[in-house]
C-alpha cells in the first residue's frame, strides 16, 4: 500500500471517530436531560404556579415560567420582526444599488448576532435604572428583541437576497411602486423564509437567559400586564437546580426537560412549514 | 390616487432609512453606553491594574480582571481546540465519504441540535461532567465545546456541499485520490466557509454565560491547567449585576467588563471579516 | 508500444438507480484520432465519456456492469488502480473548472500529485504546457494570479494545459466548448485538430457541425444505445440507419 493510501485510512479513522463522537455526545445530552427530567415531570408542573414552599420541596409547578417565556418570546420576536423587516426590505429593494450601504448594515447585524446576550442584559439594566424602570415583560421583551433583531434580520435577508432580479422587473413593469413590490411580491415569495425565521427567532428567545436575568425579574405569578415582572423557564431552570433540595432540583431537570421539548417542537414545526412551503415556491 | 401611492412608497422609504440607522448606530449607541459607564472605573484606576492586576477587592475598591479574562480566554480555547478538529473531520467524513442516507438522516438532527437553548448543555454538564471533571476550565470547555459543535458542522457541511462536483472530477481525473482531491481543492475551496464557522463557533463559545457559569466553579483566581476552577467574564457579570448597588465602582467594573467583551466581539469579527476577504481575493472566486 | 486501441469497450452496461441509460454497449475508440460522441440530450453521452475514466463511480446509486480496456487493462476490474487509469486521460468539462489555486498550481497540481517535487522541472513542465495549450503568452507574467481571474476561454485553455501535464494518452471532452464565445470554441478545435497526432481525443457533442469539422470518427447514440458508429463522413453522407438518418437531418434532436 503506497503513502496516500496511508494516509487516507488514518484520515477516515479519525473522521469516523470525530462523528461517532459528536453524534454520541449530542445524544448523550437529550438522553441525560430525558433520563434526569422525566421521573419528576408531572401534570402539576406544568399546570400550576409555585404555591408557597416550591421551593422548599412543596406543591406547585413552573406554570408561570412556561407562560412568561412564551409570551415573552413571542413578543420579542414580533417586535424584532417589525423592527428588521423595513431593514432588510430597504437595503435589498429601496436601496438595490448601494452594495457598500448593505455591507456595512449586514456587517452591523453579524457582529450584533455576536455581542454576547449578557453583554444586552447588563446595558440594558444600567438603562432601566437610569430610568428608573422596574423589572417586567415590556422590559424583557425589548432586550430580548435586540437579541433576535439580528438573527431574524439576517435570515430574511438571505431569502430575499436570492430573489432573482426578473421578479421586481415584473413587478415595476406592471407599474407597481417599491413599497407595492415589496409588500405584495417580495413578502409574498419570501414568507416560507420568513416564517422559518421568526421562528428560529423565537426558540433562541424562549432560550435565552442572560439577557433575561436582569431586565424580566422573576415572579411566581402569571402576569396580568406587561408592565409586570415575569418569571422565565431558563431562569426557572437555573433557580431550582441552585437549591440544595433534591426534590427541587430533580423539579430543575424536568423543567429543563420541558424546555428542551418546547424547543423539539418548534425546531420540528419549523422544518415541516419550509418543506411545505417549499411546493408552491417559483 | 397616484400621488397617494407614490407618497406612500416615499414615506415608507423614509421610515425605512430611519430605521436602518437606528440600527447601525445601535452598536455605536451599546458602545458608547458602556464606555460612559465604565469611566469612572477606569479613571480611577489604571488601565493596566484593570487588565492585569488580579487582585479583586470590589470592597477595597480593587478591580483586577485578570483572573476573568484568563479564565474567559481558556475556557474560550479549550472549546475551540475540542470542537474545531471534531467539526472538521466529520463535516468532511458526512459529506464527502458517509452515504447520502445516513447525511439526509443526521443533517436535520443537527441542526434541531443547533436550536437548544445553552442553558440545557449547562444542565446536561452538571448531570455527566462535572461528576467527571469537577467543577473547571475543562468542564466548561467540553460544554461550550458540545454547545457549539451543531452550529459549527452545520455551516461547514453547507459549504462543502457547495463546492461543484465537477471540480471534484477535475481533480479526480488528473489521477489524484479522493483523500487529495478533499486535502487540496474541497477544503481550500470552501475554507472561507469552514473559517466562517469557525468564527461562528468562537463568538459563540466567547459569550455564552449560563452554560458555562453552571459548571466552571466561579473561583476567582487564574486558572494553571484545565483542572482549576475559573470564573469567565460573562458569569461575573451574571452573578453580580443584579446586586452591585451597595459597593462603590462595582457597577462600573461590571460594565468595563462588558465593555471587553464587546470590544473583543468586535475587533474579532471586522478582523475575521478582512481574513476572509483576503483568502477569497486569493483563492480566486468565480463560480 | 500500443498495437490495439488506447480505449475497448465490451457489454457496458450502466444503471442510475432503476433507470438503465447505457445498454450493451461494444466500441472501440481508434487511437491518434479524432472521435466525437453524439446524440440527443439526455441519450447517455456523459455517461459513456465519464466511464472511460471511472469518473462514474462518483454518482449516487450507479451500477457499472461490462468492461472497460484501457491499454488492454480492465479499468472495472476490482483489482485496477483507479489514480493511475485517470492519469493517462485529461479531461475537459462542459463549463471549464479551474482549481481554487493559482494558474501556475493548476498546472503543477498533477504532476505534484505524482510526485514531481522538483521546482525548475515544475517550472519547466508549467510553461511547456500552457504554451502547448496556446496559453503561455497570455499568461506568462501573472502566473501567480488565482486561475479563476482567467477569462472564461482562457480558463478552458488552462484546464486542457492542466489535463496535458500528466501527460495522458487520451483527452475527454464533454461539450468542451458548450460554454464558450465562438472565437474560443475555434481555438479549442484547432488545439484538438493539432494534439490528435500525440493523443487519442474523444469528445462529446451536440453540434453536427462542430463534428462535422474536426471528428474522425462518429459514435452515434440514442437512448443509451449506439446506433451506428464509424468514419465522419461515412456516417454523415450515408448513415445506413433510419435514426442516424433523421438526427443528420435535424428530425431528432
Ligand atoms: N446522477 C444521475 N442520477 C440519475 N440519473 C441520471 C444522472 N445523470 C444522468 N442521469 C440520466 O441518465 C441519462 C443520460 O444522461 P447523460 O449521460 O448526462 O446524457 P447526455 O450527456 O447525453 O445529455 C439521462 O436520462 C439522465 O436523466
Ligand atoms: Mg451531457
Amino acid at each position: 500500500m503506497d503513502k496516500r493510501k496511508i494516509e487516507e485510512s488514518i484520515f477516515k479513522v479519525l473522521m469516523i471517530i470525530s462523528a461517532i463522537t459528536i453524534i454520541v455526545s449530542l445524544g448523550l445530552i437529550l438522553g441525560s436531560i430525558l433520563y434526569k427530567g422525566l421521573p419528576s415531570l408531572s401534570w402539576e408542573m406544568i399546570s400550576q404556579t409555585p404555591k408557597g414552599g416550591y421551593y422548599l420541596g412543596k406543591e406547585g409547578g413552573i406554570l408561570n415560567a412556561i407562560v412568561g417565556s412564551v409570551l415573552l418570546a413571542f413578543g420579542a420576536t414580533i417586535l424584532a420582526a417589525i423592527i428588521s423587516f423595513p431593514i432588510v426590505i430597504f437595503i435589498n429593494v429601496y436601496n438595490r444599488q448601494n452594495r457598500w450601504l448593505a455591507n456595512i448594515i449586514r456587517l452591523t447585524f453579524d457582529i450584533l448576532w455576536g455581542i454576547p446576550s449578557i453583554v444586552y442584559g447588563a446595558f440594558g439594566f444600567t438603562i432601566m435604572i437610569f430610568f428608573g424602570i422596574k423589572t417586567s415583560l415590556l422590559a424583557g421583551i425589548v432586550i430580548v428583541s435586540l437579541v433576535v433583531l439580528p438573527v431574524i434580520a439576517r435570515a430574511i435577508d438571505e431569502v430575499i437576497k436570492m430573489i432573482p432580479q426578473g421578479l421586481f422587473d415584473a413587478s415595476y413593469a406592471l407599474g407597481a411602486t417599491r413599497l407595492e413590490t415589496s409588500l405584495k411580491v417580495i413578502a409574498r415569495q419570501a414568507s416560507p423564509g420568513i416564517l422559518t425565521a421568526l421562528l428560529i427567532a423565537f426558540g433562541r428567545a424562549i432560550g435565552d437567559a442572560a439577557a433575561v436575568l436582569f431586565t424580566a425579574g422573576y415572579t411566581d405569578y402569571i402576569p396580568t400586564s406587561i408592565f409586570q415582572s415575569v418569571a422565565t423557564l431558563p431562569l426557572a431552570i437555573f433557580f431550582q437546580l441552585g437549591t440544595p433540595f433534591p426534590e427541587v432540583q430533580a423539579r430543575g431537570y424536568a423543567s429543563a426537560l420541558i424546555l428542551t421539548l418546547v424547543i423539539l417542537v418548534i425546531s420540528i414545526v419549523a422544518r415541516l412549514l419550509t418543506r411545505k412551503y417549499k411546493k408552491f415556491k417559483i | 390616487m397616484i400621488f397617494n401611492r407614490v407618497l406612500k412608497d416615499k414615506i415608507a422609504g423614509k421610515t425605512m432609512l430611519f430605521l436602518t440607522i437606528l440600527a447601525c448606530s445601535s452598536l455605536l449607541l451599546i458602545f458608547a453606553g458602556l464606555i460612559f459607564k465604565s469611566l469612572p472605573v477606569i479613571e480611577k484606576s489604571s488601565f493596566s491594574e484593570l487588565l492585569f492586576s488580579s487582585k479583586w477587592h470590589p470592597l477595597k475598591g480593587e478591580f483586577g480582571m485578570l483572573p476573568f479574562i484568563s479564565s474567559t480566554l481558556w475556557v474560550t480555547g479549550v472549546s475551540i481546540i475540542i470542537a474545531v478538529p471534531l467539526c472538521i473531520l466529520s463535516a468532511i467524513y458526512l459529506s464527502e465519504y458517509a452515504h447520502k442516507r445516513i447525511l439526509q438522516l443526521i443533517f436535520p438532527i443537527i441542526d434541531i441540535l443547533a436550536g437548544i437553548p445553552s442553558v440545557i448543555f449547562g444542565v446536561w454538564g452538571l448531570i455527566l461532567i462535572v461528576p467527571i471533571f469537577g467543577y473547571s476550565i475543562l468542564s466548561g470547555g467540553i460544554v461550550l465545546a458540545v454547545m457549539i459543535v451543531p452550529v459549527v458542522i452545520h455551516v461547514m457541511i453547507e459549504v462543502i456541499k457547495t463546492v461543484p462536483s465537477e471540480l471534484r472530477d477535475a481533480s479526480l481525473s488528473l489521477g489524484a485520490t479522493k483523500w487529495q482531491t478533499i486535502k487540496f481543492v474541497v477544503v481550500k475551496k470552501a475554507l472561507p466557509g469552514i473559517i466562517a464557522g469557525i468564527v461562528l463557533g468562537l463568538s459563540r463559545a466567547f459569550g455564552e454565560t449560563m452554560a458555562v457559569l453552571m459548571v466552571v466553579g466561579n473561583v476567582v483566581k487564574i486558572p494553571h491547567s484545565v483542572m482549576d476552577a475559573g470564573y469567565p467574564l460573562p458569569a461575573l457579570i451574571a452573578n453580580n449585576y443584579g446586586e452591585m448597588m451597595s459597593i462603590p465602582m462595582y457597577d462600573s467594573a461590571l460594565m468595563l467588563s462588558a465593555l471587553i467583551l464587546f470590544i473583543i466581539i468586535v475587533v474579532f469579527n471586522v478582523f475575521s471579516r478582512l481574513i476572509l476577504i483576503r483568502i477569497e481575493r486569493n483563492v480566486g472566486y468565480n463560480s | 508500444m500500443e498495437q490495439s486501441s488506447h480505449i475497448k469497450v465490451k457489454d457496458l452496461n450502466v444503471y442510475y438507480g432503476q433507470n438503465h441509460v447505457l445498454k450493451n454497449i461494444n466500441i472501440e475508440i481508434p487511437n491518434n484520432q479524432i472521435t466525437a460522441i453524439i446524440g440527443p440530450s439526455g441519450c447517455g453521452k456523459t455517461t459513456l465519456l465519464k466511464c472511460f475514466n471511472r469518473l462514474i463511480e462518483s454518482v449516487d446509486g450507479v451500477r457499472v456492469t461490462g468492461e472497460v480496456l484501457v491499454g488492454g487493462e480492465n479499468i472495472y476490474d476490482p483489482k485496477a488502480e483507479v489514480t493511475h487509469i485517470r492519469k493517462k486521460m485529461g479531461l475537459l468539462s462542459q463549463r471549464p473548472f479551474p482549481l481554487p489555486m493559482s494558474i501556475y498550481d493548476n498546472i503543477a497540481y498533477g504532476p505534484k500529485i505524482h510526485g514531481e517535487r522538483n521546482k525548475k522541472e515544475l517550472d519547466r513542465i508549467v510553461e511547456h504546457y500552457l504554451k502547448e495549450a496556446s496559453l503561455w503568452e497570455e499568461v506568462k507574467d501573472r502566473l501567480k494570479t488565482p486561475a479563476g481571474s482567467l477569462s472564461i476561454g482562457q480558463q478552458q485553455r488552462l484546464c486542457l494545459a492542466r489535463g496535458l501535464a500528466v501527460e495522458p494518452d487520451i483527452i475527454l471532452g464533454d461539450e468542451p466548448t458548450s460554454a464558450l464565445d465562438p472565437q474560443s470554441s475555434r481555438h479549442i478545435e484547432q488545439k484538438f485538430i493539432e494534439l490528435k497526432e500525440k493523443y487519442s481525443i474523444v469528445f462529446v457533442t451536440h453540434i453536427l457541425r462542430q463534428a462535422k469539422r474536426i471528428a474522425d470518427y462518429l459514435i452515434f447514440i440514442h437512448m443509451g444505445e449506439i446506433i451506428e458508429c464509424g468514419p465522419t463522413k461515412e456516417i454523415l453522407e450515408n448513415p445506413k440507419e433510419k435514426k442516424t438518418q433523421d438526427y443528420v437531418l435535424g428530425i431528432i434532436s
